[in-house]
């Protein structure tokens, strides 16, 4: 079949199917692999259907289309971005496993192919940060932060829209490639001239470039969208030194995310110009630099850890602060931090590549940098402990996760000085050391961090809590698991295993690569526990619910309303006079009040910009990978269409009555009246309607 | 801060004016600035034969007067009228600008007079 | 604070519409200030490319160097269409400000256009007389850096022109209304920081690489 003399599917071929090679040369290998691909690309293809019969089957496609895809309400394409986060998560977790154990029965052998073996580690790397992590985040910064500076929605909710539409359609680009193989066997960090059209010409390099690709459009906009609305839309008098911890640290994500994203589009553009159009940037012949694609990576890549981590610092300290009954411990030298660890970011990168060959004082200078961010780092985590110091603390299961992050962050901060020293560095570079290390950084880091801010944020977006006992197993299989399965590959890499290694040759190896496997093992319960968690509360919901809003006695706006709260947050724009604000109004008992008058509310309009250009995308990045030019053109012309049409409409907003405000809101004040505050010990009790006791009345301060 | 009154005392038609006239002038120096800028380096390589070193210097130089130009002039950036974060975000852009350029060129070059003499120009 | 004066109503860098234009005024805080942010973040694209194309200068692989393919005669009409433009863009925003009238406004687009138009017809036959002298980026590193750095700029121009016409489409349907206003404002930002771009290519790029 051809199209203009082009053929119709461009590259694609049955070859493309993950059963080809099992079904032509049925080796024993071969039959192994094809059995685990085309089970992951089942998978794929039974939970599409899956999902596409239920929503069918109740009848929701009207409310999925009209309340969620073209919603541009902060809070809705928060979740949304959540949802993506957890889904991509899952896959990832077992190809996690997958590797785990491979190398655990990697003595001498195994049972992947060295072809899909890179391919798991490439995947789970590039889902991991660019589809788990950045979703995630951004998910909760878009939730948690507008409502934190009294704001009704970000900047511009459409950019939101697309931004989510994008980062959609960069995971759905990582997904239909277990159906449609393969995926890149280059690693997340995709390093020419292995990349280059020389040693891998096929589609794999592709579907990668593409699908971070579309991330970086996505993160680039959503970093200019909330540092534009937390330095605009914040509340009357909210300075920004009255802002939560958490917008400061969104905001400083954010100014990663806008400077820190250009060099990886300048590296993976250049890299694409050099596969399609024959360019030598870094290809090993004809004057390319390929050393000049890993720096260029790493300007963006150190940032990028940044950009990662410091939402979950945000959060960290939140969750201290509220669970600890007291002000955030040092709320200004915590600003200071986070400000010069974002500067600082900058000014690290050459630390991944300390063995490149340039010469020994650009390695001191580069490896003094990043000891340096240890320093403010180091004030953070004291900060943090004398927020809880002589605090009620509870021990909650946001809590259990941030004090894991505590003490689990800091020994890997500690090998991130050693790797930091040049000389020390030069003996494991490459080696299982520096997993151990990164993986001590962003499971503490990042994950736990975002799981406690799933954990604490869930009743504000949804109007229950989670039921607790699952949280405590999974939070503990999280901690226990992750120190089974990484603190292992320490050893390893001292011992001298290279990373990315399929299999191993001395048998001292094998304790270790065993226990991680046994680490995976607890880990994947720990993913269950989060199901059986979330299916627990959502049965149990009626009982746990905690309309009224406020259940861990919050100190910041966002607990000042219902759960889950209405579209526009705020019935009356709040006017701040000192920070944690809500904690302020409730120790002078001016929280509920009643305003004076409402007023008309007007709120973005509904669009389908978001699922249009998310679509025009997924179609141009599939085709540019399979080489289907027709479908690369008509993905363009509906981006031109999408983006010319709606310069044309003006209809973009919506009214909401001053009368229907003042319902909701009368409503709410009346079930205040009406529900029995609790003390904080009934926190995770059936008692806890979201009304804690008001401090005056005894409750420890 | 972010949600600023707008002020009822509106402009008086001739403040107006003249604010016209000032803008107006202020897109011809700068026109006539940039011209001038651009010649000098134009005619110097066109038509002279300085040793480069000297030409580049005279080219950067009149490059970077020009950008200075063009930011006053044309987007109407200056120090005394943009006090907030707008004039944070330009510094903190040619930061980040001076940190990314000049440590790609440091790190790149040194790596060429070390290890890849054929990529030295 | 003392309350500033009308006149001196500063919101969002650059040229500001002030009180007459109260609506698109207020809308541009925002809208201005989040351009702004996305022009700095593409200029950290531009500034890594030209770093990276300072450290492909000696990646000829044997083939034509800067002074084997570049011109001088070229940019320098280039330069002066692009100058040209970005002072009729002024002209343009001087008019919409202080309601000169919508067919002197739209007089100073179509000028600003053919302007843009006419830079990138001629950095097209300047690209073309390249590959007749043997500057394809496939040759080398050289040439492959410079066509990531140059034709970007073309591409940026191009867009913007784009832009334009799709503005000047809004305008026929609605009028100069606060749409139209608040996109303009947004596209002179853009055009002024092309030309500034601009200054960059045709100093480094052509005047640093033909006075070598």
């Amino acid at each position: 079949m051809t199209l203009f003399g082009a053929p119709l599917l461009g590259r694609m071929t049955l070859d493309a199917l993950p059963f080809r090679d099992m079904v032509q040369h049925p080796t024993r290998e071969n039959i192994v692999n094809g059995l685990i691909a085309s089970g992951a690309a089942l998978m794929v293809i039974l939970a599409a259907i899956t999902v596409l019969g239920l929503i069918t089957w109740y009848g929701k496609w009207k409310t999925l289309w009209c309340d969620w895809l073209t919603s541009v309400d902060h809070k809705k394409i928060g979740i949304m971005f959540i949802v993506i986060a957890l889904a991509m998560l899952a896959r990832a977790l077992v190809e996690a496993f997958f590797m785990r154990a491979q190398q655990a029965v990697g003595l001498d052998g195994g049972f992947l192919s060295p072809e899909h073996y890179g391919q798991l580690f490439t995947t789970h790397g590039t889902i991991m940060i660019f589809f788990m992590a950045m979703p995630f985040l951004t998910g909760i910064i878009n939730y948690v932060m507008p409502m934190q500076i009294g704001a009704r929605d970000v900047s511009f909710p459409v950019m939101n829209s697309i931004s989510l539409g994008l980062t959609a359609a960069g995971a759905a680009l990582a997904m239909i490639s277990l159906v449609l193989a393969p995926f890149s066997t280059g690693g997340w960090t995709g390093y020419p001239p292995f990349t280059e059209l020389a040693a891998n010409p096929g589609p794999g390099v592709d579907y990668w470039l593409w699908a971070i690709t579309l991330s970086t459009l996505s993160s680039t906009m959503t970093g200019i969208n909330f540092a534009v609305t937390l330095y605009k839309k914040r509340a009357p008098g909210m300075g920004l030194m009255r802002m939560p911890l958490f917008c400061w640290t969104a905001l400083c994500t954010s100014i990663l995310m806008i400077f820190g994203m250009p060099p990886l589009t300048v590296a993976t553009g250049l890299l694409a110009l050099d596969r399609y159009l024959d360019f030598h940037m870094f290809t090993a012949d004809l004057g390319g630099n390929m050393m000049n694609y890993i720096n260029l990576f790493w300007a963006f890549g150190h940032p990028e850890v940044y950009i990662l981590i410091l939402p979950a610092f945000g959060i960290y300290s939140e969750i201290f602060s509220t669970f600890s009954g007291k002000r955030l411990y040092g709320y200004t030298a915590l600003v200071i931090a986070t400000m010069a660890i974002a500067v600082l970011s900058f000014t690290v990168w050459l630390h991944h590549f300390f063995t490149m060959g340039q010469s020994a004082h650009i390695n001191a200078v580069f490896g003094i940098a990043t000891m340096l961010i240890g320093i403010p780092t180091g004030v953070k985590i004291y900060d943090w402990m004398l927020t809880m110091y002589r605090g009620r603390v509870r021990l909650t299961v946001p809590m259990l996760y941030a004090c894991g992050f505590l003490i689990l962050f800091s020994i890997g901060g500690l090998s991130g000085i050693i790797l930091a020293t040049p000389s020390i560095d030069y003996q494991i570079h490459n080696s299982l050391f520096l997993v151990a290390h990164f993986h001590n950084m962003l499971i503490p880091g990042l994950l736990f961090g975002m799981l406690a801010g799933y954990t604490y944020w869930f009743p504000k977006a949804f109007g229950f809590q989670l039921a607790p006992r699952w949280g405590y197993r999974a939070a503990w299989s999280w901690i226990i698991g992750f120190m089974l399965a990484f603190f292992p590959l320490y050893a390893l890499g001292l011992l001298g295993m290279p990373r990315r290694a399929l299999s191993f040759f001395n048998p001292t190896y094998l304790p270790w690569t065993i226990s991680a496997l046994l680490g995976a093992v607890l880990i994947l319960f720990a993913f269950f526990g989060l199901i059986m968690q979330l299916w627990q509360s959502i049965k149990q919901r009626a009982s746990l619910a905690v309309p009224i809003g406020d259940p861990w006695d919050g100190r910041s706006l966002e607990w000042a309303m219902p759960s889950p709260p209405p579209e526009y947050n705020f019935p009356v724009l709040p006017s701040i006079n000192s920070h944690d604000a809500f904690a302020r109004q409730k120790g002078s008992g001016q929280h509920y009040e009643t305003p004076e008058y409402y007023e008309d509310i007007v709120l973005p309009a509904n669009t389908a910009m978001g699922a249009a250009l998310g679509g025009a995308g997924f179609l141009m990045a599939f085709g540019l990978t399979w080489h289907m030019w027709w479908l690369v053109i008509l993905g363009a012309v509906a981006v031109l269409v999408s983006l010319v049409g709606r310069g044309f409409v003006r209809q973009t907003t919506r009214t909401i009555p001053a009368a229907v405000v003042e319902n909701q809101h009368r409503a709410w004040m009346n079930a205040v009246l009406e529900t029995t505050p609790i003390t904080r010990a009934d926190e995770q009790t059936p008692a806890n309607q979201g009304l804690p006791v008001s401090p005056r009345e005894g409750a420890v301060q | 801060m972010t949600t600023r009154q707008t002020t009822g005392n509106e402009a008086s038609p001739e403040d107006r004016a003249q604010a016209q006239r000032r803008e107006f002038r202020s897109y011809v120096i700068g026109g006539v600035l940039a011209l001038i800028l651009t010649l000098i380096p134009f005619a110097l390589v066109a038509f002279t034969h300085l040793p480069a070193i000297a030409t580049w210097i005279v080219i950067g130089e009149c490059a970077i007067i020009q950008v200075v130009v063009h930011f006053r002039f044309f987007l109407h950036i200056t120090l005394a009228r943009n006090t907030r974060e707008d004039l944070q975000l330009i510094l903190f852009t040619f930061l980040i600008l001076l940190i990314m350029v000049g440590g790609t060129l440091w790190i790149l070059f040194n790596l060429y007079y070390r290890m890849m003499p054929d990529m030295v120009p | 604070m003392t309350r500033q004066t009308a006149a001196s109503d500063i919101r969002h860098p650059g040229l500001n519409l002030g009180e007459p234009h109260k609506e698109a005024h207020t809308a541009n805080e925002e809208l201005a200030f989040g351009f702004w942010v996305f022009m700095m973040s593409d200029l950290i694209v531009f500034g890594l490319l030209f770093a990276t194309y300072a450290t492909m200068l000696g990646g000829t692989a044997g083939g034509p160097g800067p002074s084997d393919v570049l011109e001088l005669k070229g940019p320098f009409i280039e330069t002066m269409l692009l100058l040209a433009s970005s002072f009729t863009f002024g002209m343009a925003s001087l008019a919409l400000k202080y309601e000169q009238g919508k067919l002197r406004l739209i007089g100073w687009l179509l000028i600003t256009l053919l302007l843009g138009l006419g830079f990138i017809a001629h950095e097209l036959m300047d690209f073309q007389s390249m590959f007749s002298k043997g500057g394809v980026p496939s040759r080398s590193g050289f040439l492959s850096a410079f066509f990531s750095l140059v034709p970007l700029h073309g591409l940026h121009v191009t867009a913007a022109c784009l832009w334009m016409l799709a503005i000047l489409g809004q305008m026929a349907v609605y009028g100069v209304d606060t749409s139209v206003k608040t996109g303009l404002m947004r596209l002179a930002i853009l055009w002024h920081f092309l030309d500034i771009v601009w200054i960059g290519i045709f100093s480094v790029v052509y005047l640093g690489g033909l006075s070598g």
